[in-house]
């Protein structure tokens, strides 16, 4: 039988930026919500570097002034510019949720990755602890730690420690439950018996597919860590003078701001708080979709 | 004798990112009562999506784009959707090809084959439908005890009778078998073959039986059809089909099977099935058909009827150049 | 049931109340300074105390923070007085002890948990469970979306603008409290009972407007896994009404999973309700912590944290080992 040469013809694929902004189109939750974090992003950045950073503390400013021209956002009780209190807010909000949770990822992929990837004892050890941690209430955790340390000693940063300490279990499960999967899988197989190493197959073959994984826990805990600390401060057990918007809010609560009729005040901060919350929400949403490609299908 | 079904130039195309698929092209044929016909290809050839387009359960991005499918003198795509929904199982039926997975896991086996009943005939009392249940069980060789199970304590052999069991409660006219045994051993292959055999003459239905195992259904069927790239390329009875094929791809798949006399040497067909993004243009096989001639560049060749109740889609054939 | 699952998860009971108390004995012993000394100091400054209060109070507190003892004499001693269930005497509201107040409150917290934990639940889920499903209306699937962003919002700051646009603003629901003062509890009358309702509907609604969100994301995801099941597929090739297969095929087989989520919810859920509790004033277990947290009164945070454990702890290993009941691929033969 002669063989006859064949060249499959070529199917046209539209080009890879057609592609991403189709699918963009469909999943509106994650554009929405990556908008929103641009935008919350681009006024904090200008902000800090226009803003002069002592008006966002007190007697900066006449106080209990309502938004104008000079104060586009007013001013509180103790004279702080809310314009300055926002922006600085916003950004010490932002570090506290990304080094949270980088550092709550970190662990989480780490730990996961290891107790999965490795079995046995270790395995047995670690989720063994996340599972007995975690019916610990962490918030009151939190709070007891919160308010046995001098108030003076906390800052953001040790505020972003308590936030993490009880919150790495959950990338620790989420993730490990990934990789225990994958390795079931063929395409590890197969790469140990093409005689990659260990190191070969975490690096080229596992890495890149737990990342849309790695992306969403990261984003969750950003989410959570924000969560967290807001909870802290509006309970008045954050480091008060930093304008944090839950110090802000519980300042604003403690003087009776509706009350009284400083609305701005609570107002400000709460409103940009549910911006930062609600887009993370939604890009977390457009983040499950971008894993799981069959919910694509149904939209 | 009336055909029970008639499949008349069915197309349907999926809708991609990358273009438009046929995934079938225009396949017509008809099976009469109690005939068997088998449904052989290469994976992509349209067999699976044949069976989902008769069913009318073709999803989006894919899309029935025309022709007719006529069971028992119904024209299943002029029905309203309810009227479709009491069509399945009663006139058509499906049985899938993973058992394995097909039952609900959280539900008894008497559940589901109780609301399958009770989708088609609200009125059935309970006793009735208990009734209906034990007589399919006992057809396929299956206690009644099963009933009261659940999917995961039975067999693969056992989940498949419960399917085929499911598939002729309500006494269908065409019953799609969607390769019922590549997941089994050959002893549970042979059983369910056998199965599906007497069920079929228990009620007098037509069956299509879709595979690539030829083995099987040399053994099984009594018409063989031969699909390539979403077209019927032959159409004959098995034992014309095996003894002397008459479509280049039909003998070139007749050739490929392995032979007691001939060992050692295999034969393939060269080349790849084209992409059905890009379907070349005239007889899709023509790039690698032996007898290729001018005229298959450029004509689709249609089905001629040649003696013997054999169909044919090729040029070497058509009466008219 | 074999016993060695039994076993096994009575020991991760105890593995955890073991956590939970090692972790509140050693957090009082972080800082240099010893908030438990001053405490007494300033109790015994402002006085008010007889001498035999002040006895009962100092042994309470001897045995749970023996504060001259050696550490290792001191974590025995608490380990040891847990194990007995004694959690000590409240120090602000004494001779009250700590479980006394604990139970006090417990009715309050209890109801509005369960209230606002199943409707989060029921109608996340069911949110969820219909947008992922091709052929639910369009608006119905949408209504999932708003709810995913009310994520966004915590239930405490919920509370806060409910507060004050309907509560302050509109006058339409009460601003606080279990039930209106002055009114005698009398749990016979039906206009008693519907005034505490009316307490009730704003903090209920500013717990289960937040939480829905998280269920609707998660059954959505289970939802499409489901959808793709040949299980799905099958029912649809026995002609069976999109309805039934939405409830016993699709639905019954992915609320499963979510199941064993709400057992690990809990601990959220737990705290969020009591913020919310306190911040509404409602006699539950969020007031008295809140007190107790003002008050520097440490038995009480530390009795209510060691409580909570224990609870959601419990509840998770009742929800494992019922687990079984609800899906027959677990059960034992």
């Amino acid at each position: 039988m002669t063989t006859v040469a064949i060249s499959q013809p070529d199917v046209l694929r539209p080009s890879r930026l057609v592609l991403v902004l189709r699918y963009l189109r469909r999943n509106q939750s994650l554009v929405v919500g990556l908008l929103v974090v641009l935008a919350l992003a681009v006024f904090t950045i200008h902000g800090m570097l226009t803003i002069d950073p002592k008006n966002a503390y007190p007697l900066a400013a006449p106080p209990k002034l309502p938004p104008s021209a000079k104060y586009p956002f007013g001013t509180d009780f103790f004279g702080r510019d809310l314009y300055a209190a926002m922006v600085v807010g916003l950004w010490q909000t932002a570090l506290i949720g990304i080094i949270a949770g980088a550092i709550g990822t970190l662990i989480g992929v780490f730990l996961g990755f290891t107790s999965a990837y490795f079995g046995g004892a270790i395995d047995a050890a670690i989720k063994g602890v996340c599972q007995i941690l975690t019916p610990i209430p962490a918030f009151l955790i939190q709070v007891v730690i919160a308010g046995s340390i001098d108030k003076r000693e906390v800052t953001i940063y040790t505020m972003a420690f308590i936030v993490v300490l009880l919150a790495w279990m959950n990338p620790t499960l989420v993730i490990r439950a990934q990789v225990l999967s994958m390795k079931e899988r063929q395409f590890v197989s197969v790469a140990k018996l093409s005689g990659m190493g260990d190191l070969g197959i975490i690096f080229q073959e596992i890495l890149p597919n737990l990342l849309p994984f790695i992306a969403a826990a990261f984003v969750g805990q950003v989410f959570s860590s924000m969560f967290a600390s807001f909870y802290l401060a509006v309970l008045g057990l954050g480091p008060l003078r930093e304008p944090l918007l839950g110090n802000t809010i519980w300042a604003a609560q403690s003087q009776g701001a509706f009350f009284n009729g400083w609305w701005w005040w609570p107002l400000e901060p709460a409103i940009a708080m549910v911006l930062i919350l609600g887009s993370l929400a939604l890009i977390n949403m457009g983040l499950d979709e971008l894993a799981n490609p069959r919910i694509r299908r149904t939209e | 004798m009336q055909p029970i079904l008639e499949v008349r130039d069915l197309q349907v195309s999926y809708y991609t990112d990358a273009g438009r698929a046929m995934a079938l092209a225009g396949v017509s044929f008809s099976l009469n009562p109690g005939e068997k016909l088998g449904l052989v290809g290469e994976s992509g050839s349209g067999k699976s999506t044949m069976a989902l387009a008769m069913m009318r359960m073709i999803k989006p991005p894919g899309r029935i784009e025309g022709g007719q499918v006529i069971v028992d003198g119904i024209n299943l795509r002029d029905l309203s959707e309810q009227e479709m929904l009491q069509a399945r199982l009663s006139k058509i039926a499906y049985i899938p090809q993973g058992a394995m997975n097909s039952l609900n896991p959280v539900t008894r086996i008497g559940a589901q084959m109780a609301d399958a009943i009770r989708a088609h005939d609200r009125a059935a009392s309970k006793q009735e439908i208990e009734e209906r249940c034990r007589q399919a069980l006992e057809s396929v060789d299956l206690k009644p005890s099963v009933l009261k199970m659940y999917a995961h304590e039975l067999s693969g052999g056992m989940k498949q009778r419960v399917c085929i069991a499911i598939s002729i409660l309500l006494k269908p006219k065409v019953i799609i078998c969607d390769e019922p045994t590549s997941a089994l051993d050959v002893v549970t292959q042979r059983q369910v073959m056998e199965t599906i055999d007497r069920v079929k003459n228990q009620i007098g239905a037509a069956v299509i039986l879709i595979g690539h195992d030829m083995g099987l259904m040399a053994q099984f069927v009594d018409k063989v059809a031969v699909m390539y790239a979403g077209r019927l390329m032959e159409v004959s009875t098995v034992r014309d089909m095996f003894t002397d094929p008459k479509h280049p791809y039909a003998q070139a798949l007749i050739n490929s099977l392995p032979r007691l006399d001939n060992k050692g040497v295999f034969q393939g067909i060269p080349g790849l099935a084209p992409s059905l993004l890009r379907l070349p243009p005239g007889c899709a096989f023509h790039p690698r058909c032996m007898h290729a001639m001018e005229v298959c560049r450029t004509t689709v060749p249609s089905l001629v009827t040649l003696p013997g109740e054999r169909t044919v889609a090729c040029h070497l054939f058509s009466t008219k150049v | 049931m074999s016993l060695k699952k039994i076993l096994g998860r009575l020991l991760f009971l105890i593995l955890v109340i073991w956590a939970a108390s090692t972790i509140t004995f050693f957090i009082p012993r972080l800082s240099p300074r010893n908030p438990i000394r001053e405490r007494f100091a300033e109790l015994a400054r402002i006085g008010g105390f007889s001498p035999q209060d002040l006895e009962t109070i100092v042994a309470s507190y001897n045995t749970k923070f023996g504060l001259d003892k050696p550490l290792i004499q001191q974590y025995f001693d608490y380990i040891a007085s847990i194990a007995r269930f004694d959690l000590g005497v409240s120090l602000n509201k004494y001779p009250k002890t700590v479980i006394d107040l604990i139970m006090e409150s417990l009715p309050w917290t209890i109801t509005l948990l369960l209230v606002t934990t199943i409707l989060s639940f029921v109608i996340g889920n069911l949110l969820g469970a219909v947008a992922a499903w091709p052929r639910a209306p369009g608006w119905l699937r949408s209504l999932a979306t708003p709810f995913v962003l009310l994520m966004g919002v915590p239930p405490v700051l919920m509370g806060v603008l409910l507060l004050f646009f309907i509560g302050f603003r509109l006058k339409l629901l009460p601003l606080g409290s279990a039930y209106s003062t002055g009114l005698v509890p009398d749990w016979s009358s039906p206009a008693f009972i519907w005034d505490v309702i009316k307490h009730q509907i704003m903090p209920a609604l500013a717990l289960i407007l937040g939480s829905v969100g998280g269920w609707v994301l998660s059954m959505r995801g289970m939802g499409v896994t489901i959808q793709g099941e040949d299980y799905v597929l099958f029912a649809e090739h026995k002609g069976l009404s999109g309805y039934v297969i939405f409830k016993d095929y699709y639905l019954r087989n992915a609320l499963l999973p979510q199941v064993t989520g709400l057992a690990l919810a809990l601990g959220t859920v737990v705290t969020s309700n009591i913020v919310v509790e306190s911040l509404f004033g409602l006699p539950g277990l969020g007031r008295v912590l809140s007190q107790a947290i003002q008050a520097n009164d440490f038995l009480v945070i530390y009795g209510i944290v060691l409580f909570i454990t224990i609870a959601v702890a419990t509840l998770m290993v009742v929800v494992e080992l019922l687990y079984p009941l609800l899906d027959p691929r677990i059960r034992q033969d």
